[in-house]
């Protein structure tokens, strides 16, 4: 199980980078979006995998999942959530004024 | 436990919630943001005065006792960044109420100026690392909304920029923090510091620790550096002055946390990255600095020097360098407040913001003159001014761990830095002034709020026994990282 949530984590990343390079701000924005995915999933993987039962209070269970990954990723989520929400509006924003997604058109000394 | 920890995190994002209600209503926005800002320095000085008289305070969120909770840790050193902010916002808060246009003012930007505080403060007092991750998210997104605040074409293309590099930063945090996490079991930082140590911090937390020092070296500037000239040049100037004093400064805070409290078993990899990138940064901004015929720009490279020449205290890492980075940081704060205002006052009498354009502003505004002169004394670390003795500590410091060369590169960038505030006084108020009128601006009221901030430079100047003293206590606590272990772990 480790090895695949490795392997996916390593497309996720993989993709995300390839997607920032890109020129085009929208792919760039979807490419942000993968990397943070990328990100919660290795922090899944990182505090061990199926280690136990549901962290919730009973007799029966031996051992227990630790939950505060799951905490981390929830809060990590919420604000990639928000940023990405942001980015999009800004990246519309700069659409309208700039007259260009294209990063390579946007650069350069114009103000 | 002390619950005074957590007011100047309250108060700010109180006053925030509070003024999204009143939109409209600018100068009622105005009163009330002065208000929180002013309640917030007097509960910082209660706050370093506890902890002068108390030693370091914890606060446990929610009575979960560490290691398990969040907690608090207000020490001596994050008090008195605490403090200093506080001081320098109140200023660039009062600056702001000539130097923000209305439209922006009421686009909520004592909103996001509050809000952006909430986020300063808590990375400051939180002893927790993806605490500290949450709180670097709050302020860097109030600064993704100031930076892009008003729309106008630079702007737009440079807060871009500044957005990707941050995400992929902060990403970057998550994934060092999700290494450790597996590596040491625990978020608290002292349990963090415990668990390094009986680890040793070979192999897998060695690259960890570099990871982490790869995040914060972007978030501060420091070395890694390239986004931030032309970032921090888009945004109006009161905003331009709340990055360069603040923004790089809690990514400055995090690298000396971090790598004094938790990797400090093996300071030969990662204290050696640490001067190699504090070398970079004092030359090649020195260099930028040196280059740039633009205000914002030269301004901006002087930011990324002060953050190389900290991280030079971190390098050499014995008492009097500590003392001298906190010493160094407390007046950077202060005096880059003050530096970004008097750029912004000459950028609004010279009417541009390149050099080349301007001239003979000493002949009208002399008083505006003689402060930036002043100022650039100090920050240069002429003998009377505050300055001088953040930088002697640090030089000292540096020599005695045997580091002359990064020293005398130390030495070297001031004269880079002399030389490039001189040429803004040189350029902008002597010589003759441009052809065709120009409209007389009245600035009484922010030149009021620089003497004022000028009067505390130079009595932190003056009066740097007194401030040595809760400044040492600050050093203490980075060279002696068991205190603040002790102070978190007991009970």
């Amino acid at each position: 199980m480790e090895l695949i949530m490795a392997v996916a984590v390593g497309i996720l990343f993989m993709i995300g980078v390839y997607l920032i390079l890109s020129k085009s701000l929208l792919r760039i924005i979807l490419g942000t979006s993968l990397l943070t995915h990328g990100v919660h999933l290795l922090l899944l993987t990182m505090a061990g995998l199926k280690t136990g039962a549901a962290p919730v209070l009973s007799d029966k269970a031996e051992a227990y999942v630790d939950p505060l990954p799951q905490a981390l990723i929830l809060t990590s989520i919420v604000i990639s959530f928000g940023v990405s929400a942001f980015f999009l509006v800004l990246a519309y924003r700069a659409h309208q004024t700039l007259g260009t997604d294209d990063m390579d058109s946007i650069k350069g000394d114009k103000p | 436990m002390s619950n005074l920890l957590v007011f100047p995190i309250l108060i700010p994002l109180c006053t925030a919630v509070l003024l999204i209600f009143l939109k409209e209503k600018v100068q009622l926005q105005r009163f009330i943001s002065i208000v929180s800002a002013l309640l917030n320095i007097a509960i910082a000085i209660v706050l370093v005065s506890r902890i002068r008289a108390d030693g370091i305070q914890t606060l446990h969120m929610g009575g979960w006792a560490p290691p398990y909770g969040i907690v608090f840790v207000g020490d001596m050193f994050a008090a008195l960044l605490v403090l200093t902010a506080a001081v320098t916002s109140f200023g660039i808060l009062l600056y702001s109420f000539g130097g923000i246009e209305t439209e922006r003012e009421k686009a909520y930007y004592y909103v996001f100026f509050n809000f952006l505080f909430v986020g300063v403060y808590g990375s400051f007092l939180t002893g927790d690392i993806f605490n500290l991750f949450v709180f670097f998210e709050v302020l860097l997104i109030s600064s993704y909304a100031l930076i892009s605040l008003g729309g106008t074409r630079l702007q737009l293309r440079e807060s871009l920029k500044y957005l990707l590099i941050n995400i992929v930063s902060s990403t970057l945090f998550v994934a060092a923090v999700a290494y450790l996490y597996a590596a040491a079991g625990t978020l608290n930082m002292a349990h963090l510091s415990q668990r390094v140590a009986e680890a040793g911090q070979g192999g897998v937390l060695g690259v960890i620790a570099v990871l982490f020092l790869i995040v914060f070296s972007i978030k501060a500037g420091l070395f890694l550096f390239f986004w931030l000239p032309e970032s921090y040049s888009a945004p109006p100037s009161a905003v331009r002055a709340l990055f360069g004093a603040l923004l790089t400064k809690v990514g400055l805070y995090a690298v000396l946390r971090t790598f004094t409290l938790i990797f400090i078993q093996d300071p030969g990899v990662t204290h050696t990255w640490i001067a190699w990138m504090a070398a970079g940064a004092m030359i090649l901004g020195g260099l930028g600095a040196v280059a740039y015929n633009d205000i914002p720009r030269i301004l901006n490279y002087n930011v990324v020097i002060s953050v190389g020449f900290v991280a030079f205290g971190l390098a050499a890492a014995n008492g009097d360098s500590l003392n001298g980075a906190v010493f160094y940081l407390l007046h950077d704060m202060l005096s880059k407040g003050l530096l970004f205002i008097l750029g912004g006052m000459v950028i609004t009498i010279g009417g541009t913001d390149r050099l080349k354009d301007m001239g003979g502003l000493i002949k009208r505004y002399p008083l505006i003159g003689w402060m930036f002169f002043t100022l650039a004394l100090a920050i240069v670390g002429i003998p009377p001014l505050s300055g001088f003795a953040g930088k002697v500590l640090l030089i000292r410091g540096g020599l005695d761990a045997g580091m002359l060369t990064l020293s005398l590169i130390g030495l070297g960038s001031s004269f880079l830095v002399l030389y490039s505030l001189i040429k803004i006084f040189r350029l902008a108020f002597w010589g003759d002034e441009p052809e065709g009128e120009r409209s007389r601006v009245n600035l009484k009221g922010a030149a009021a709020v620089s003497a004022a901030l000028l009067v505390l430079i130079i009595l932190m100047g003056t009066q740097a026994e007194w401030v040595y003293s809760y400044v040492s206590q600050a050093g203490d606590v980075l060279a002696h990282p068991e205190l603040y272990i002790e102070a978190v772990m007991k009970e």
